[in-house]
């Protein structure tokens, strides 16, 4: 048959053997040849594992540039995992490169906003210097891929560098420089990077942004002497009961997507007979469009912190996992530091402040995959497999992370939890308007002045939000705005005045999503953006289930079609196909991915937005 | 894995359209639909596996439900109202179909395949011209496929994955489910998930055992036995000139129930039925592909 020898087990580097250790612990080593009898030994007694999957594959990408056949064999073997299944795992994961890479790799985003921003250029003058997307040989210095957002909308356009043997990290595109300057600052990590811009309007309050940009974010004094810890001095004072009616009386609810009320989740697994609980703080954020976790990790990631703590102690979690997006190094390092310093003061460990409550928050790294959002596909990814979601029920308050009741919130509605409890249920129900309590964080980005974070009262019209960044360029026209992220829709200029309240908005069939609000104004090609939505589904999706797997593909087939003047049979052949899909998806599929993802492109061909025909051919 | 349910369950009452019916508690909603005379089409689903729900053309309409449910796996609760003959689920199954049968090869899949696309309506040509290869890129007006040539890499089972729905079956009956090789696993994502060993070697350099557990439980035909691949690849593959023998296997003493389909004398493959209290419908190689040492075939690659 062939010449290679059968079940060769190919050889891991030193380099690739040191980084596997770092993370899942030295192997025992002893005087050959008992050592290997011993090595079976200690692997049998180890505590399975796997969890350390993910991160022991980031520090082989990191190591060595790729996941060679050497090093996962290595880490296979370490973590006592089949072969097939750690590469399974290792190629569900966009960061992760399964073919030799250039020392430097550039992740350029193509995605939503930063295509209003310059992206496309971007990519043609790459492509002019390094080659095609993708094809650079392992010898070149530098490589480069398209990526969908990078959470770095309003400082377009967003690039995202891995560097072998050091931590990733942002770069900012630098007009001013020439293509060979800028890529040589960047292969050497002098390219600049940036925070996101926060945009204020004075007057509004801002609960949630307040500090950023105002204190040190890596200072605990500072955050003590800007009102920090307050709120879980409150809380250990009123006691688990209270702050759970704290947070329902304040009608809280989650700022992930979904708005599912906080106060119930909390409740279900406070109330859980199960002693082992876990509180997961969703920090993925990878919805086209949005950066304001990002600016939280990095702005103020103390809040994080104390509402972590407030929330493990409410629903009796001793152990918190943040996953954090892989493309977000800067936010981890942040939220990491800040965990230390809150450890060393006695917020977190063996006490939290003054009651002994054992308490430990871990952050995990994502490792660029959109689905691992969905928070039963990032229970997955923490326990070392494929970012796969679950089918539910059962839900994750009884059956979560490692098989316990787990309560997931996405890093703004933690953020919220220490203000709820500062200002008290009523006066945080006071910020907001009839359809929800609170600010929230819209995302603003595309054609605007100012592109950054606005923080406003739930229900302030789009208008004034759009105006808080900046507003349209001069002498330009509203097209249209996509609310919500790729799992959002598009409105039209008629939504102009439209309060954005969750309520007013779900009536218009649209949805608040995570607060992105990409403008577009007349001079946009929405067509080229419509097919990057639909080609972010075709890539994301996981996979698993047929109406996603295959729906997306065919969506964006479609959009492509249409974009292109080429319909298959007639127009409303085409309309009448996308309907189907439409429902299949909606209907069928396991998740929220495939739920929405035909949501913007339906919103888009309703409002024309898609090719010549669709204006009446 | 859910092998049935214990007889001491407690039975719980639901309604499958309009019919009330009971079940013991932890019953599926497709078993209470089989108890109400309902037979629901399934892909991803087999007695002897733990059910994946990743196919979704088992989906059934279930009223408080926003989305419609899979049947194979979603447990009965008292009280549910169930439908499974409804506009939504007859587009959702549709549409399964026809987005599997414009992408995939069924042409050697279970006859029933081709019935349920009938019954459905399913119009897999709607999408465009086939791609004739699985690309990144298909042209415009093309649909992408996942169209390749089969990898024969061993002299006893060919993998097409041309044919191949991504049902799991064949991982699970490799792994957890029966015989815990764990040789090849779902790599990938999206439209791009793929079944593959790692860096997807050879079967030969992978940890396979040839139990031929996998080939026992793919429904599409894009795990095959060798002699059936050749046989088809001729134009000799006739079904109709078969017979099926029950034996039990001579090589060990666990007992194994084998069934010898015989074309023109010679052994063309061997199945065991899912309901055999030993084996599951599981074999080793022995039981599975020893009749290609009977036969005298050359064992090796
Ligand atoms: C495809 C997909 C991606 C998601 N991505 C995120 C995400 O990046 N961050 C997040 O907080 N929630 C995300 N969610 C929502 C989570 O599943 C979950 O509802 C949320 O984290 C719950 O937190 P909350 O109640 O505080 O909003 C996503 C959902 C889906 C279906
Ligand atoms: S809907 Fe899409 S992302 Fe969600 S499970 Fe199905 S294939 Fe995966
Ligand atoms: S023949 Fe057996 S061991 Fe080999 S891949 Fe199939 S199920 Fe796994
Ligand atoms: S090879 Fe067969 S059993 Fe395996 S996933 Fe594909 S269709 Fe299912
Ligand atoms: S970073 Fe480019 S669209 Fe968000
Ligand atoms: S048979 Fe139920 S989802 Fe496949």
């Amino acid at each position: 048959m062939t010449e290679h020898e059968p079940n060769r087990v190919p050889e891991a580097t030193p380099r690739e053997m040191a980084a596997v250790d770092a993370v899942v612990g030295p192997e025992l080593n002893g005087a050959a040849p008992a050592a290997a009898a011993r090595r079976m030994r200690v692997q049998l007694q180890r505590p399975y594992r796997r969890d350390l999957l993910l991160p022991a594959l980031l520090a082989l990408q990191q190591a060595e540039g790729w996941i060679s056949p050497g090093g996962l064999a290595y880490l296979a073997q370490r973590l006592a995992l089949p072969l097939a299944e750690a590469y399974g795992v290792a190629s569900f994961y966009g960061l992760l490169a399964l073919e030799p890479e250039p020392p430097t790799v550039l992740h350029v985003c193509d995605d939503v906003a930063c295509q209003t921003a310059g992206a496309m250029e971007l990519c043609q003058t790459l492509e002019r210097v390094l080659g095609p997307a993708g094809s650079a040989p392992e010898s070149s210095e530098v490589g480069w891929h398209r990526s969908p957002c990078l959470g770095r909308c309003a400082e377009g356009p967003a690039v995202y560098v891995q560097r072998l043997g050091a931590a990733g990290g942002g770069a900012r595109w630098d007009a001013a420089q020439t293509a060979e300057e800028w890529l040589q600052a960047v292969a050497t990590g002098m390219a600049v990077t940036s925070a996101v811009p926060i945009r204020r309007r004075p007057g509004l309050p801002q609960p949630l942004t307040g500090r950023i940009g105002r204190i040190p974010p890596d200072s605990l004094d500072a955050y003590r002497r800007h009102g920090g810890y307050q709120a879980l001095r409150r809380a250990l004072a009123l006691g688990r009961e209270g702050v759970l009616r704290e947070i329902a009386a304040a009608r809280l609810v989650g700022r992930g997507g979904a708005g599912f009320p906080t106060a119930a989740k909390w409740e279900a697994v406070a109330k859980s007979p199960e002693p082992v609980r876990y509180l997961v703080v969703n920090a993925d954020e990878s919805e086209p469009g949005t950066f304001k976790d990002r600016a939280l990790l990095e702005g103020d990631p103390f809040a994080i912190v104390e509402g972590a703590t407030i929330a493990a102690w409410v629903i009796g979690a001793h152990r918190v996992y943040v996953f954090v997006r892989g493309e977000y190094p800067e936010a981890r390092r942040s939220l990491e530091a800040a965990i230390a310093q809150a450890r060393a003061h006695g917020y977190l460990g063996a006490t939290i402040m003054d009651e002994p409550y054992p308490l430990e928050i871990e952050v995990r790294s994502g490792a660029g995959a959109y689905i691992c959002g969905e928070e039963t596909a990032l229970f997955n990814a923490i326990e070392g497999k494929r970012g796969e979601p679950r089918n539910k029920p059962p839900f994750p308050t009884v059956h979560g992370l490692f098989g316990k009741p787990t309560v997931v919130n996405n890093v703004e509605t933690i953020a919220n939890v220490p203000v709820v409890l500062n200002l008290g249920a009523a006066a945080y129900r006071d910020l907001g308007s009839a359809g929800g309590s609170g600010t929230r964080l819209f995302c603003v980005s595309g054609q605007v002045m100012a592109p950054g974070l606005v923080e406003v009262p739930i229900g302030t019209p789009l208008k004034e939000v759009v105006a808080i960044a900046g507003g349209l360029r001069p002498g330009r026209e509203l097209r249209a705005v996509l609310l919500g992220g790729a799992a959002g829709t598009f409105v039209g200029p008629e939504a102009w005045d439209m309060a954005l309240d969750p309520e007013v908005v779900r009536a218009r069939g649209a949805t608040l999503g995570s607060g992105v609000v990409v403008v577009f104004d007349d001079t946009a090609d929405l067509g080229a953006i419509v097919r990057r939505i639909a080609r972010f589904f075709r890539e994301e999706s996981c996979g698993q289930c047929v109406p996603c797997r295959l729906g997306t593909v065919r969506q964006l087939e479609l959009v492509e079609r249409l974009e292109a003047g080429r319909p298959l049979g007639s127009l409303e052949q085409e309309r009448a196909l996308h309907r189907d899909l439409v429902q299949v998806m909606r209907d069928a599929s396991i998740c929220g991915l495939g739920q929405t993802a035909a949501n913007a492109v339906a919103s888009a061909l309703a409002l024309g937005l898609v090719g010549e025909g669709s204006r009446g051919q | 894995m859910n092998r049935g349910v214990s007889v001491a369950a407690r039975p719980v009452t639901v309604t499958v359209d309009g019919q009330a019916v009971e079940v013991p508690e932890g019953s599926t909603v497709r078993e209470a639909c089989a108890k109400a005379g309902v037979e629901i089409p399934t892909l991803c689903f087999l007695e002897n596996l733990t059910p994946v729900n990743v196919c979704r053309v088992c989906v059934v309409e279930l009223e408080g439900s926003r989305a419609l449910v899979p049947s194979c796996s979603r447990k009965v609760e008292g009280g549910m109202v169930i439908h499974t003959d409804t506009p939504r689920v007859r587009t959702s199954r549709k549409m399964v179909l026809e987005l599997l049968a414009s992408s995939v090869d069924l042409s050697a899949a279970g006859p029933e395949v081709a019935e349920w696309l009938a019954a459905y309506g399913a119009e897999p040509e709607r999408y465009g011209r086939r791609a004739p290869a699985r690309t990144a890129r298909p042209d415009l007006g093309e649909a992408a496929t996942v169209a390749q040539p089969p990898k024969v890499d061993n002299a006893l089972y060919v993998r097409d994955y041309s044919r191949c729905i991504l049902c799991y079956k064949c991982v699970e009956a490799c792994g957890e489910d029966a015989q815990f090789t764990f040789a090849i696993a779902v790599a990938g994502r999206g439209f791009d998930a793929h079944i593959s060993t790692e860096f997807d070697v050879p079967l030969p350099d992978s940890a396979c055992v040839y139990c031929g557990n996998c080939v026992g439980v793919c429904p599409t035909g894009a795990l095959m036995f060798k002699s059936e691949f050749d046989l088809r690849q001729a134009g000799a593959w006739d079904p109709a000139r078969q017979t099926v023998t029950p034996t039990i296997c001579p090589y060990c003493g666990v007992g194994c129930t084998l069934e010898l389909h015989v074309q023109d004398n010679r052994i063309v493959k061997v199945t065991s039925p899912l309901d055999h209290t030993v084996s599951h419908g599981h074999l080793c190689v022995k039981g599975r592909f020893g009749f290609e040492f009977v036969q005298d075939r050359d064992p090796g690659g």
